[in-house]
């Protein structure tokens, strides 16, 4: 069976005075239907851009995707022409951002908000609209539903604002939703009930879901296959086990080393990756990783590791993965 | 005195470099009122944002004392009533023996000599016109403490270089710098005075992970060796569980838990400090799935007009009628372990 979204090889890059920022280059993966799939990295690694391509929503100037494919359901989103792209976006794809502060329009009314996109993508009537923007603020757990309807973005709090954000996203019933950081500005509590929304919801209805990213914990509760980033790169994919468990690239572990643990007492100091993210507009030949990277030989500066299988559906792309998965080993 | 199972408990790593039971501040029933006005030309109060409502608790020289809470806590405030950034409505704010609510603004420049603060924003906290190396210097040309510029200046460069940062960063902006790095010069800035005790102020929270544990690190290793006090304030558990001596959770103004740091995560016993940790997700995936995910309904009420009792009762799941009629005490229900409950 085909998955819902492949995306192969894609290239987005942007032109800017200070050079050419290849934000991806070359990332691809799939997600099936119903799956939940997390992107995670740290700032600047190309997991947010990597989303935006999917939705066609890189700004020209001076983005652009450059090279690769996006395929949704057998469409080629690429080949699309704008007019065809919008009846997918917030159709058949819809986004939930991190930002409910300022991703929902503070001079229309709720009501306004959820049944706009009701009425562009379908044929509904603006009564049915209605009655059906109730229904989902009822499932996204918000009392009142009627009263809220006539309300004000400001009238609501951050956590009900992104549970408004996640009706949006739902109303069209969608075969895909693409969550970038959703619950990053919210209170841990309030990011707990969210989550669990986002997750018994996708699974009730039967959405994919690719959830982006940078808190490991979040991953480990929510995601059935991982891909982690680096400058723009896949560096390793494969189950939530597989990369909790038995990572195979060194920056997969050094980023399971450096977050302090909850459950844990401490034990030791912190074991954090030295220096910083590469400048995207200076990669060379070599593998972006290798300056920070503590298993690096002159071979990782001659070439770029490309993405090999591990084993099963785990892939790495590093030339040293067996002393990397060793240590791994040794360490628990 | 504390008994002698103490101190030898203090030996291990947890309590490495927790000298002495000398209290270096000591705020006793601390509140903070602002006032809600109404009206343009003649202002009236209708109403006050209880942010902080009678908390009190010690900091032991050496120590760091973890700060926790979601937004709009209080804990933000609090870190500012002992700066006297705020003008705090009653109570005692008691460091070095002195009380700093007594003190007026001339006083309390010499305090903040020894009281510092670093930001959550990188971004912000830095004065974009200004150098590195001007920044670091300017609270120590402010305060007169060296007064000749070439010993400022070598000296900037030795506080760069305990930060982890080359000296030639001294003549850079801030916008040519990282996150990371920007944060390291508010922490360079706030050892410039040679403080005693420093307020972090979700100092690694704008950090990326990677980035986050070089900081943790490096606060770690400033507090050995300079001997300093941190009251480490932040809503991330993790980090604060990893860098605590001991801890506190506040909810609503309210002081709710206290504890040493392990007790405190091992054995939480206020029903909202239990909420609070379950609602954390463990970079663990087999953990995750054997974990109860019991999540606590509700958000969080408003400052201005706080639930009646105890103000955590319409979210508790173990609250009875008792909890709606009065605040339940503070109390010592195990020897360092105090809780604001009367169901524990």
């Amino acid at each position: 069976m085909a998955s819902l979204l492949e995306i192969d090889k894609l290239k987005t890059q942007f032109f800017t005075t200070a050079g050419v920022v290849k934000a991806v280059d070359g990332v691809s993966y799939t997600v099936d239907e119903g799956e939940t799939v997390a992107v995670v990295g740290e700032s600047g690694c190309g997991k947010s851009v990597t989303a935006m391509s999917i939705l066609r929503l890189i700004p020209w100037p001076p983005g652009k995707i450059t090279d690769g494919e996006i395929r949704f359901a057998g469409k080629d989103l690429l080949a699309l022409s704008e007019e065809e792209m919008r009846n997918v976006r917030g159709k058949d794809i819809s986004m939930i951002f991190q930002e409910p502060m300022t991703s929902l329009n503070p001079v229309l009314s709720i009501g306004m908000q959820l049944t706009e996109t009701m009425l562009a993508h379908t044929d509904i009537s603006e009564e049915d609209a209605h009655n059906r923007a109730v229904e989902l603020l009822g499932m996204v757990g918000i009392s009142e539903p009627e009263r809220r309807l006539v309300q004000y973005p400001h009238h609501l709090s951050g956590g009900m604002r992104q549970r408004v954000m996640i009706a949006m996203a739902l109303s069209c019933e969608p075969k895909l939703i693409i969550a970038d950081e959703p619950t990053t500005a919210l209170d841990v509590t309030i990011q707990a009930q969210i989550l669990e929304l986002m997750k018994n919801l996708t699974r009730d209805l039967g959405v994919a879901l690719i959830i982006i990213t940078h808190n490991l914990g979040v991953v480990a509760r929510y995601a059935d296959r991982v891909n982690v980033m680096y400058a723009g790169k896949i560096i390793e994919s494969g189950t939530a086990a597989d990369i909790y468990y038995r990572p195979h690239h060194p920056y997969t572990l050094a980023l399971l080393k450096s977050v302090p643990r909850m459950d844990q007492q401490r034990q030791a100091k912190l074991d954090p990756v030295e220096g910083q993210p590469p400048d995207l507009t200076m990669l060379d030949e070599g593998c972006a990783f290798r300056p920070r990277c503590r298993f690096a030989t002159t071979e990782c500066a001659e070439g770029l590791p490309s993405l090999e299988t591990v084993e099963g559906g785990h892939a790495t792309a590093c030339f040293n993965k067996d002393q990397v998965a060793a240590t791994m080993k040794e360490a628990s | 005195m504390s008994p002698p199972n103490e101190a030898v408990a203090r030996e291990d790593a947890q309590f490495r470099g927790v000298p002495t039971d000398d209290v270096l501040i000591d705020l006793k029933d601390l509140k903070m009122h602002f006032p809600v006005t109404e009206g343009v030309f003649i202002q009236s109060v209708i109403a006050h944002v209880k942010a902080v409502d009678g908390i009190s608790f010690k900091i032991m020289k050496g120590e760091t004392l973890g700060l926790v809470g979601e937004s709009g806590c209080g804990k933000t405030t609090t870190g500012r009533c002992i700066l006297k950034l705020e003008d705090p409505t009653s109570g005692e704010i008691i460091f070095h023996g002195q009380d700093l609510m007594n003190l007026d603004d001339k006083e309390m420049v010499e305090v903040r000599k020894k009281i510092q603060v670093i930001f959550q924003d990188p971004f912000s906290s830095l004065n974009p016109r200004m150098k590195i190396g001007e920044i670091i210097a300017e609270p120590m040309r402010v305060h007169n403490i060296v007064p000749d510029e070439e010993a400022r200046n070598n000296r900037v460069v030795e506080l760069l270089n305990t930060c982890g940062l080359k000296a030639n960063f001294a003549d850079r902006y801030p916008h040519e710098m990282s996150g990371g790095q920007r944060q390291r010069v508010g922490i360079a800035r706030a050892l410039a005075m040679n403080p005693e005790f420093i307020i972090c102020d979700e100092a690694v929270s704008a950090l990326d992970v990677s980035i986050q544990a070089q900081v943790v690190n490096l606060l770690e290793d400033l507090r050995e060796e300079f001997g300093l006090t941190y009251l480490f304030i932040s809503h991330d558990l993790s980090v604060v569980r990893h860098i605590s001596h001991r801890v506190a959770v506040m909810y609503l103004g309210h002081m709710v838990e206290l504890a040493e740091c392990d007790e405190l995560f091992d054995n939480p016993l206020h029903p909202y400090t239990r909420a609070l940790l379950e609602a954390v997700p463990i970079p663990d995936p087999d953990l995750e799935n054997g974990r109860a995910h019991q999540i606590i309904k509700g958000e969080i009420p408003s400052p201005i007009n706080p639930p009646s009792g105890c103000v955590f009762h319409p979210r508790c799941p173990s609250a009875h009628d008792g909890c709606k009629k009065e605040f339940p005490e503070f109390r010592e229900v195990k020897p360092g372990h105090w809780v604001a409950c009367t169901e524990v």
